[in-house]
């Protein structure tokens, strides 16, 4: 029932939202990972994000795409919770500090032993519009037992032109999706954070629409 | 067939063998060189069946339907335009009110109110937009954005939708209707494309603009103007009102035009760094790459032919 109205969701709301209001300009979409399992790391300005990165897949395996996101938000109230957690299929985390490391990631790597594709922010939160913040070493924690895995990079511009955080008002804009080549695991969870942040900004200056950025101090202090 | 009067029924058709001439040959080129690599004309060729089936399509269907496609047309541009030109953070919302104004302008042209229709963005919208963004209250690169965003609009908004209002006008060719004029419009300016590049390809030498546009040469552009003011001039007589030499004289407006839009839309290209506007048409680039042309020649032919016949 649940992945009937997922489908329904993504087919008739955000697909349709997604071609017409947004429109993408999708580089090198041969780069995303088709089967699990695999980490898509992207940068994070809005909540279309997700709805775009799903999109990009056919109705039939959307149900294996699991953005991780913050538990303090998306299960802040009774519908949020349930739409986020039965619609979108998050896979819900808590940010807050206390909770063990052991069992963080517990459901995560349910997720990925069951051949999903899990879609992780390290910026943490959605910040200020196209500008990236710092990076978290959550995926370096979560990847260490397994070195191999597919952890493809994306690059998402325009989405917080689009739908900023703190707004509620979509306006229509082009967005580009630039894919990258796998990240190759490092032991060091610094330089392996590093290094997808380089990956991130090569990918940034292939976007088409980057010249947008206009962005001014009345907007950056919101 | 379908209803369609005689003249753009047979258009139509003789678009469509066009198509498939060079659908054949492509296959043709493709068994004489399996070597050389054809994705980008075969994904060309695909994409121009796409447009002429969904344009075909819509003309058949009804004015309506067409004056709704041409709105959506406008408003896929003028988003293209917005995505690549640098915008304001605090303008998202003027830039909402800017896309408003689409369905408003399209529905002044589908109630025939020519006064409204022409002044509405040139007055109202451009009066408006600096007001609301008055009330937002970022003057930091204000004259710069609401610069770029009026623009945007008269580009992408109000020269496009003379394309809906040339479905309005009184027939006065009955064999054509008001369909043959939206033909002869579209088929003039995307054979003027063709042309120039044709005749530049195979004659080009001296460069015209080769800051701007470093393809671009004297040989292409006055072949091809030669080659489209002959050809419109017999065309005009079967799809239009206009006489042949009201048609000759229409051909070489529109082959100038034409090439006017194209480097226009280069030059902003060129400006922002890019190659393309976007990734809507395989193989053509965005959507702007390919109305470039027919942003200028649509409000260009139909004023030309209102002061002479309407």
């Amino acid at each position: 029932m649940n992945r009937l109205l997922k489908i329904l969701f993504f087919a008739l709301v955000v697909k349709p939202v997604v071609f017409f209001c947004l429109g993408l300009n999708v580089f090198f979409k041969a780069r995303l990972p088709r089967t699990g399992a695999a980490i898509i790391v992207a940068n994070h300005n809005s909540h279309l994000d997700t709805m775009v990165l799903m999109s990009l897949y056919p109705l039939l395996s959307i149900h294996r795409i699991r953005p991780v996101a913050a538990a303090d938000y998306f299960l802040s109230n009774r519908f949020l919770a349930w739409f986020s957690l039965n619609i979108i299929g998050i896979i819900p985390i808590k940010r807050r500090a206390g909770s063990a490391h052991s069992t963080l990631f517990d459901e995560c790597h349910n997720a990925l032993n069951n051949g999903d594709i899990l879609v992780l922010f390290p910026e943490g939160s959605r910040g200020a519009p196209e500008q990236m913040s710092e990076l978290k070493r959550g995926v370096h924690h979560l990847i260490k037992s397994r070195p191999t895995l597919n952890v493809a990079p994306v690059f998402l511009h325009g989405l917080g032109r689009a739908l900023p955080k703190g707004e509620a008002l979509l306006v229509p804009f082009n967005c580009d999706v630039v894919i990258g080549e796998p990240i190759a695991f490092v032991d060091d969870a610094k330089q392996y954070i590093h290094n997808v942040g380089k990956a991130l900004s090569l990918l940034e200056a292939q976007c088409l629409t980057r010249q947008c950025a206009v962005t001014d101090d009345q907007q950056r202090e919101s | 067939m379908f209803n369609l009067p005689e003249h753009s029924f047979y258009m139509m058709l003789f678009v469509t063998l066009l198509l498939v001439t060079a659908s054949v040959a492509r296959l043709l080129l493709k068994v004489k060189n399996p070597q050389t690599d054809h994705t980008e004309l075969k994904q060309r060729i695909q994409s121009w069946w796409w447009m002429i089936i969904i344009l075909f399509g819509i003309l058949i269907a009804s004015p309506t339907v067409a004056t709704v496609f041409f709105a959506l047309l406008s408003f896929l541009a003028l988003k293209e335009f917005f995505s690549i030109v640098p915008t304001r953070q605090a303008d998202r919302r003027v830039l909402l009110w800017a896309y408003l104004a689409i369905p408003a302008q399209y529905y002044w042209a589908s109630l025939n109110w020519y006064g409204m229709f022409i002044i509405f963005i040139p007055v109202y919208v451009f009066l408006f937009l600096p007001m609301r963004a008055v009330f937002i209250g970022e003057t930091k690169g204000f004259i710069r954005s609401l610069g770029t965003i009026h623009w945007a609009l008269m580009l992408s908004v109000f020269c496009i939708s003379h394309i809906a209002y040339l479905l309005q006008l009184p027939v006065l060719n009955e064999q054509a209707g008001a369909l043959g004029l939206v033909l002869f419009l579209i088929f003039i300016t995307q054979f003027n494309d063709v042309c120039q590049y044709i005749w530049g390809k195979a004659l080009g030498k001296n460069k015209i603009i080769p800051k701007v546009s470093p393809n671009k040469t004297w040989e292409g552009f006055i072949g091809g103007v030669a080659t489209v003011t002959i050809v419109a001039g017999f065309l005009a007589p079967y799809l239009t009102p206009l006489t042949l030499l009201q048609g000759l004289v229409a051909g070489a407006l529109m082959a100038v035009a034409g090439f006017v839009g194209d480097v226009v839309i280069s030059s902003v290209k060129r400006d922002l760094a890019i190659k393309d506007s976007g990734t809507l048409i395989p193989g053509h680039g965005g959507l702007l790459d390919r109305i470039d042309s027919l942003i200028y020649t649509a409000p260009l032919f139909f004023h030309y032919l209102y002061y002479l016949h309407y």
